[in-house]
């Protein structure tokens, strides 16, 4: 019987026959912990009698949700995450280098097959470039950090074949919206889930992250894809150590087929406040928006940016309403200064902010007051989760955020398609 | 080990941004974020929570954030134990390492009410309701994981490990 994706990579780095249901001991490739849960880890990690990371080339830590501090408490645990990452010489990403799912593929950490844990939910992100990545809380990162491994439960694989092309106009975001509404907040749970088909074939790398990111909304433990040339290509350019690819075996064992012709996908918004409780945008067109977000590690890259702007440039962000724009990391940043997509923006009305997490989770650079609504490419629109529980977030693509500040209220971006 | 409490009773998808909102993610005292745990879903929790309460849920308990804050803010709430008839994974392994008990049983969740009160064998993952009587079986743990709840979680394992080396 072959192998899925999942089954290969932790075979190879646990040293046995892993299928699906077993659990191994494995190897870990990379590990990273952000603001929100490093430090934890920290106190983890000394509880547990240990002094030194087993190898500090494999561990990042990043400030990211609370990017610059906003509190003093706050300033006291990037204190101890500066101190810890001096005395064990691990990578550091200071505030203002980005968002750590945009950084960690971006900065040469990870190659094509590898196993690596991150102490943040959206860790699934990587699976976009072939790597077996999961989210694991503070205690998992202070194991791992100490002894460079990791148990796993083998997960069962759901395939979900993606046939056919995005209408224009459609991003990946609606489409990772419009499989969340199908699946639901917990139709993969414990589970991986690979991505294939004419869709994906069809993406630039930059829009497999985002769908990739967002398979933990469905409860999976993985959102894995394969890496052809295109995906090659990109993880050579961000200084991959190996180019060598992971396939499932034509005859693996899936728990589920599911799939999909995505010609009919349409701009897709999920309402307060579950991810999978989406419509089409026509459905809500007229909802009052009183701010927007773009931005987080969802969707916060150079490509995102590029399609607001595309429809922000000459345009006004409506009067009543603010837009906050927080690239995805320094690099984004730099670009979208360079090809004049920042100007474009800040032109239209919308307000900078560091490169960072704050937005989406709530922890500052703009908190939205009780009553409102907010349109983010975020996601999550939890409850609470911008800050404010008396506050309602929609999620949407760039896109549908754009043409929506414009008009004040969730608005359909194929309006604003160039003809 | 027995445990024993008034049941809370909560539905779908209780996310941990409800559970301690990231507004609080700058305090690692269990006391001050049990002083927070789930007051943008149930403001009266927290003050009314007493030691050895259960808290009962629908599916998918503790989806989103793999803030490990969740799981002890609910402990150090004084919450013996969760029973729900599922739970996202991060959230799983995450209470597991710091030792809250938790319970898969459906059927418990759906014979359960708001107040009841609530005895559990967790060894024998045996739930009864003993305001109605009824007695519930609960998914027993793989037995890895049994290992470590039994040495009290994760850092009580590695430091056993360690030993052994």
């Amino acid at each position: 019987m072959g192998k899925t994706i999942s089954e290969k990579i932790l075979s190879a780095h646990s040293g046995v026959d892993a299928r699906a249901g077993q659990i191994v001991v494995a190897q870990l490739d990379f590990m990273m912990g952000q603001d929100g849960t490093s430090p934890l880890a920290i106190e983890a990690f000394r509880e547990m009698g240990a002094s030194r990371v087993s190898d500090p080339a494999k561990v990042a830590m990043v400030i990211d949700h609370s990017a610059p501090s906003p509190l003093e408490g706050v300033s006291r645990l990037h204190a101890l995450m500066r101190e810890f990452a001096r005395e064990q010489g691990i990578t550091f990403y200071d505030i203002g280098q980005g968002v750590c799912h945009c950084l960690i593929p971006e900065r040469g950490h990870l190659s094509p097959g590898d196993l690596m844990v991150g102490a943040d939910s959206h860790t699934c992100t990587y699976g976009a470039v072939n790597v077996f990545a999961t989210g694991v809380g503070s205690t998992d990162l202070a194991a791992a950090m100490m002894t460079g491994k990791l148990w796993f439960k083998v997960p069962q694989t759901i395939r979900i074949i993606l046939d056919g092309a995005l209408p224009e106009g459609v991003c990946s975001k609606d489409l990772a919206l419009w499989l969340a509404g199908k699946l639901t907040a917990d139709g993969a749970t414990y589970m991986a889930i690979e991505y294939e088909g004419e869709a994906i074939d069809e993406m630039s790398v930059e829009a497999r992250f985002t769908l990739s990111n967002m398979a933990v909304e469905m409860g999976a433990k993985a959102g894995l894809m394969e890496a052809d040339a295109k995906a090659l290509q990109w993880m050579r350019e961000h200084g991959a150590r190996t180019l060598e690819r992971v396939e499932s075996d034509p005859d693996a064992s899936f728990v589920e087929t599911l799939e999909y012709r995505v010609h009919e996908v349409e701009p897709m918004v999920a309402k307060p406040h579950t991810v999978d409780n989406v419509a089409p945008v026509g459905e809500l067109e007229g909802i009052r928006i009183d701010q927007g977000v773009i931005g987080t590690c969802t969707n916060g890259r150079v490509e995102d940016l590029e399609i607001a702007a595309g429809i922000l440039r000459g345009r006004r962000v409506n009067p009543d309403v603010r837009l906050v724009v927080a690239p995805a990391s320094q690099r984004v940043l730099l670009e979208g200064m360079d090809r004049g997509i920042i100007r474009d923006l800040v032109e239209a009305g919308a307000a900078l902010v560091t490169p960072g997490c704050g937005p989406c989770v709530g922890t500052h650079n703009g908190v939205p007051g009780d009553g409102e609504n907010v349109i983010s490419t975020a996601n999550r629109n939890f409850k609470g989760r911008m800050g404010n529980p008396n506050a309602f977030i929609y999620l949407a693509s760039p896109a549908t955020v754009a043409a929506s500040v414009i008009e004040g209220s969730i608005t359909d971006p194929r309006r604003y398609l160039s003809p | 080990m027995i445990l024993k409490g008034k049941a809370w009773r909560y539905g779908r998808n209780v996310d941990t941004d409800v559970i301690i909102p990231a507004r609080y993610l700058n305090v690692s005292e269990p006391a001050e974020l049990a002083k927070h745990c789930l007051e943008d879903l149930d403001p009266g929790f927290a003050c009314g929570v007493h030691p050895g309460d259960i808290i009962v849920a629908e599916e998918n308990f503790g989806s989103g954030s793999s803030r490990e804050h969740a799981p002890v803010a609910i402990k150090a709430a004084g919450v013996s134990c969760v029973i729900a008839k599922s739970f996202a994974r991060i959230f799983y392994r995450n209470a597991i390492n710091i030792g809250l008990p938790i319970l898969e049983c459906p059927e418990a969740v759906e014979g359960i009410g708001l107040g009841d009160e609530v005895r559990v064998d967790l060894a024998g993952g045996r739930i009864e309701n003993l305001a109605t009587g009824a007695i519930f079986q609960a998914q027993p743990f793989p037995e890895f994981m049994r290992r470590l709840i039994d040495l009290g979680g994760l850092e009580e394992y590695v430091r056993e490990r360690l030993g052994k080396e």
